[in-house]
């Protein structure tokens, strides 16, 4: 009996320890009070502010929005969104019958001083600086890098040692230097410096120019020259190798656009007007792939794409077979008119695209080709970019194999070479042409379907392709994949050069028209590409 | 505004040999007079109205949900009894995306069909095209969709946001410790009216409030553009110091691969937050939001709105959609849905103050009207033609939707020519006012008196 009674009184004793501490933990009411007081609320905001406690945030939000009521002279209450108010512990005012109680008199509002506004907002966000939220530390450490105000660097110091993500804590690490910047002793400026001129942050340059051009002290001066100077070397070595990878990236898609034009085109001799619109069949393939594994196979959405890549091959294959055997085996020798006929089947499927899926569609990246690969500090190669430099290369590398290194390949260009002396040989010139059509076709849909995946899906995307893709197989020189590989590395790379070298506010445009301009000089000085067919060669491919 | 995804303009006159005017003018006379024999005109003779909507091609997706807006609204119109008694009949045109087809259709409504008012056009293009038909026969327009100002007709009442109620508001908002305190800017867009005005009027505006020329970047690309890396490239650098945003005026499809490289090459809204004025609930419907989210929009409205008009209007869109076969996906609300919307409501609460029709007795009535709609008190400008409403700015989410993170105090006033751009010039249609002036020593100079 007396153990049980022991035992009571020491848990009640302890639970009393405990409450005290509770009590010691809440917010100190005498502070809180002072947030009354115009001529206190300063000081007692920045020490609110270094308690960073969590409890005090509904106080300091409801003092920001002009929600803090001083009710008697002694209590602060919170006008809440539903009306009613309430006491810091979320206890609502209720009058004698236990009603929620909006008093009219007796009710004070605590005014915010003009100038401590910023004050409760950096309160706010530093409470935020250790929100479980990840990407709300680092939103929170990234814009304090702004701030003007060196007395957040304790703050930052006290959540730097607590973070355990290395991205948020470099984050914090750099926005504390960056605040250092404008510290008062020449010392502490120099070794702030010396951190940049270190990591050579890009982040920092604007502000160590800005400073340069304030600051006094000779030796810190000398400081801000040799970071500056390493940041932008280091810039200018990543721009070179980004621009590169531009140009590579253009490259590919110019490639990947035109290889089956370079076929159709280049090997067959048929203007295909509705090249483009084959892409855009791929495009759409991938898009009807990505609605078709939402509504079915939720769990394997990620998956779809790797669905839609050999689909699209196949279905905009067959559409190849279709309008080969439909109509342009009717033309052939007659480019002017199967120029019109593809024109107007283009047309055709745009309408149809546009009629059945409508204006705005896109297709939506699987997740393992979001993002990218940071190769460098401030540098990232898009995973969905880099994907489609893989695949160029794959298709082109399949094309070769087939056309070079097999006996379809022989047969093939034996009847684009010489049509009569290759039937006599035994080989159907028919069902050449129908397979060697739809395969440029569908290549055009690969790429397409792969295209998807940076640009955008709707009906007349078809037009932004087919004129890079002409440009790219007659530069080339018609009937050569070399030239034609030549010819979409030397466009990407030269676009991509250009672009930053014009600048202006329309660099894209230019950089364009620029390009134009010298495909059509190059043209005029060798008219049949960079490497033109053989004569006999070409004579073979006319009907 | 935004102008059509595929702008192509097929120019194609319509021309009617002049018997043939002679026997429908006759057979319309003849039908009308016979018309007044049978049966005398009575006062129940439905109010037709007109809708002018693009119901096919490129625009069609904008635009399709407006007219659903304006035929709900005429729809209660009718279920409280109509106007002055009379029932609402909307007549409907689809000029199908084509600009010509808009001012055919348009003298259609006034010349043939009578119609008392139109709720009409999307792009700017549009409205431009419809304007010398509606001043000629002094019809009755009502514009829903925010666009580059500079205008003011005595026939046009624009419920859609001027820029300085949507652009130079998201300017504050960033500029502000709420957008992060924002010191830099890099104004892109596609080439064209829209975003060149609200450009210049931005750049004005900012140097105004102290930003500095070489921290204004401008850039603009061909409509469709879809090759976006040196760019973003270039935005990255200019947002590496963290005190820049972007300010996208974009148009249509070209912002798929826009946001798919921003979010490829890790520019997200933490470093280098983009603030849009052309996506709204709709046209997020059909877009791969992924990588838009965390951006900002300035709209004077957005669906998320808790405001208890709001709630009911969205209940009310809901059944509507329910009823004629909208799918749940697509039944969204937006900006230009809402003003069309209330514009129908203003309409009908104007015919009732001024107990007529006529469109001068209504443009008369519409004066400093104010309506209760779902973004709270909401007026037409005494003067001017346009209206009085708050900015919100939204952080685009993952659903579409928009999470409301600022507002404007006050509702703003419209300004349909920009202090900045033309200053001492605005317009008054109130009293003897002609439309558009400019002070010239003390005194109004109106421009219709230059002309």
């Amino acid at each position: 009996m007396r153990t049980t009674c022991l035992v009571f009184l020491a848990c009640w004793l302890a639970l009393g320890a405990i409450a005290a501490g509770l009590t010691e933990a809440a917010p100190p009411h005498a502070l809180l009070m002072d947030l009354t007081t115009p001529a206190k609320q300063r000081a007692a905001l920045l020490q609110l502010r270094d308690l960073t406690d969590p409890a005090l945030k509904g106080v300091l939000q409801a003092l920001k929005d002009g929600a803090l009521y001083l009710w008697k002279e002694e209590t602060l209450l919170i006008l809440n969104d539903a009306g009613t108010l309430i006491d810091l512990d979320d206890k609502p005012l209720l009058d004698s019958v236990g009603r929620p109680l909006l008093p009219t008199e007796g009710l004070e509002q605590v005014a915010l001083e003009q100038e401590n506004m910023s004050l409760v907002q950096r309160a706010l966000e530093a409470l935020e600086l250790s929100a479980p939220d990840p990407a709300k530390r680092r939103s929170i450490a990234l814009r304090w890098g702004n701030l003007q105000d060196l007395t957040v660097i304790p703050l930052l110091e006290k959540a730097q040692a607590k973070e355990t993500v290395p991205g948020i804590k470099a984050v914090m690490v750099e926005t504390m230097h960056k605040l250092r910047l404008l510290d008062p002793t020449p010392q502490v400026r120099q070794q702030a410096i010396a951190f940049f001129g270190a990591t050579r942050a890009e982040s920092a340059l604007s502000r160590l120019r800005d400073l340069r051009a304030k600051e006094q002290d000779p030796q810190v001066q000398a400081a801000i020259t040799t970071a500056v100077q390493r940041i932008e070397s280091y810039l200018q070595m990543r721009n070179a190798v980004a621009y590169i990878f531009n140009g590579l990236s253009l490259a590919s898609i110019l490639l990947i656009m035109s290889l089956g034009l370079a076929i159709t085109f280049g090997l067959m001799g048929i203007i295909n007007m509705a090249h483009g619109e084959m892409l855009m069949l791929g495009s759409y393939t991938a898009y009807v792939l990505q609605e078709f594994f939402a509504a079915r196979f939720v769990a394997y959405a990620d998956t779809y794409f790797l669905v839609a890549l050999p689909l699209s091959l196949l279905v905009v294959g067959a559409v190849g077979i279709l309008l080969e055997r439909g109509l342009l085996r009717f033309l052939y020798g007659r480019p002017l008119e199967s120029l019109l006929v593809t024109w107007g089947i283009g047309l055709m499927l745009q309408q149809g695209a546009r009629l059945y899926f409508g204006d705005q569609t896109s297709v939506n990246p699987p997740t393992w080709l979001r993002g990218g690969w940071e190769i460098m500090p401030g540098l990232i190669f898009p995973y969905s970019r880099l994907f489609i430099i893989g695949l160029s290369l794959l298709c082109l590398v399949v094309i070769y194999c087939l056309l070079y290194r097999s006996n379809t390949g022989l047969k093939l260009r034996a009847v684009m070479q010489n049509r009569d002396m290759a039937a006599c040989m035994g080989i159907s010139s028919r069902k050449v042409d129908t397979l060697t059509f739809a395969l440029g076709t569908a290549l055009a849909g690969l790429a397409g379907c792969a295209l998807s995946l940076i640009g955008t899906v709707d009906p007349e995307v078809g037009k932004t392709y087919i004129v890079d893709s002409f440009m790219v197989v007659v530069l080339g020189g018609v009937g050569k994949l070399l030239g034609t590989v030549l010819a979409s590395l030397g466009v990407g790379m030269s676009n991509k050069l250009l672009e930053p070298a014009i600048g202006g506010t329309a660099a894209a445009v230019y950089a364009k028209v620029g390009i134009l301009v010298l495909v059509i000089l190059f043209l005029q000085l060798k008219p049949t590409g960079l490497f033109p067919a053989k004569e006999r060669l070409a004579a073979g491919t006319v009907r | 505004m935004r102008a059509g995804r595929g702008v192509r303009v097929i120019g194609k006159q319509v021309r009617k040999a002049r018997w043939q005017l002679a026997v429908i003018v006759s057979a319309v006379v003849l039908a009308g007079s016979l018309g007044h024999g049978v049966q005398p005109v009575q006062a129940a003779d439905p109010v037709k109205v007109g809708i002018l909507h693009s119901l096919s091609g490129t625009m069609a997706i904008s635009e399709a949900p407006i007219k659903e807006v304006v035929l709900m609204a005429i729809d209660e119109i009718n279920a409280a009894g109509g106007v002055l008694g009379r029932k609402v009949e909307a007549l409907i045109e689809d000029p199908a995306s084509n600009w010509d087809l808009f001012a055919e259709k348009a003298k259609k409504l006034l010349q043939e069909d009578k119609v008392a008012t139109v709720f009409g056009c999307w792009t700017s293009v549009s409205r431009k095209s419809v304007l010398p038909v509606f001043e000629r026969y002094n019809g009755l327009l009502f514009y829903p969709v925010q666009y580059e100002g500079e205008e003011c007709s005595k026939n046009v009442i624009y419920t859609g946001a001027t820029i300085n109620q949507q652009a130079s508001p998201a300017v504050d908002f960033l500029m502000g410790s709420e957008g992060g305190n924002k010191k830099r800017f890099y104004l892109i867009g596609t080439d064209y009216v829209y975003p060149r005005t609200t450009n210049k009027i931005l750049r004005l505006y900012l140097l105004k409030k102290g930003v500095k020329e070489a921290d204004i970047q401008e850039e603009y690309t061909p409509f469709h553009h879809q090759d976006y890396q040196t760019i973003v490239g270039k935005i990255k650098s200019f947002c590496a110091g963290g005190d820049a945003a972007v300010i996208n005026t974009i148009n249509g499809d070209s912002n798929v691969p826009f946001f798919k490289e921003l979010a490829n090459q890790g520019v997200t809204a933490d470093t280098c937050p983009s603030i849009s004025f052309s996506f709204a609930e709709v046209e997020l419907q059909a877009l791969d939001v992924k990588p838009l989210a965390g951006h900002l929009a300035s709209w004077n409205y957005y669906m998320s709105l808790k405001t208890p008009q709001n709630m009911k209007w969205i209940k009310s869109y809901k059944e509507w959609c329910a009823k004629h076969n909208i799918a749940d996906k697509q039944c969204v609300t937006d900006d230009p849905m809402m003003h069309a919307y209330m514009h129908v409501h203003l309409w009908a609460k104007a015919v009732e103050k001024a107990g007529s029709t006529d469109v001068d007795k209504v443009l008369k009535a519409l004066e400093g009207l104010e309506i209760d709609s779902p973004v709270g008190k909401y007026k037409v400008d005494e003067k001017n033609h346009h209206t009085w409403k708050p900015v919100y700015i939204g952080k685009i989410k993952e659903d579409g939707q928009f999470d409301v993170v600022w507002k404007t105090k006050e509702w703003v006033a419209p300004e349909p020519w920009s202090e900045l751009t033309y200053p001492g010039r605005a317009c008054d249609w109130s009293g003897d006012g002609k439309g558009s002036f400019d002070m010239v020593d003390g005194k109004r100079s109106w421009l219709s008196d230059k002309k």
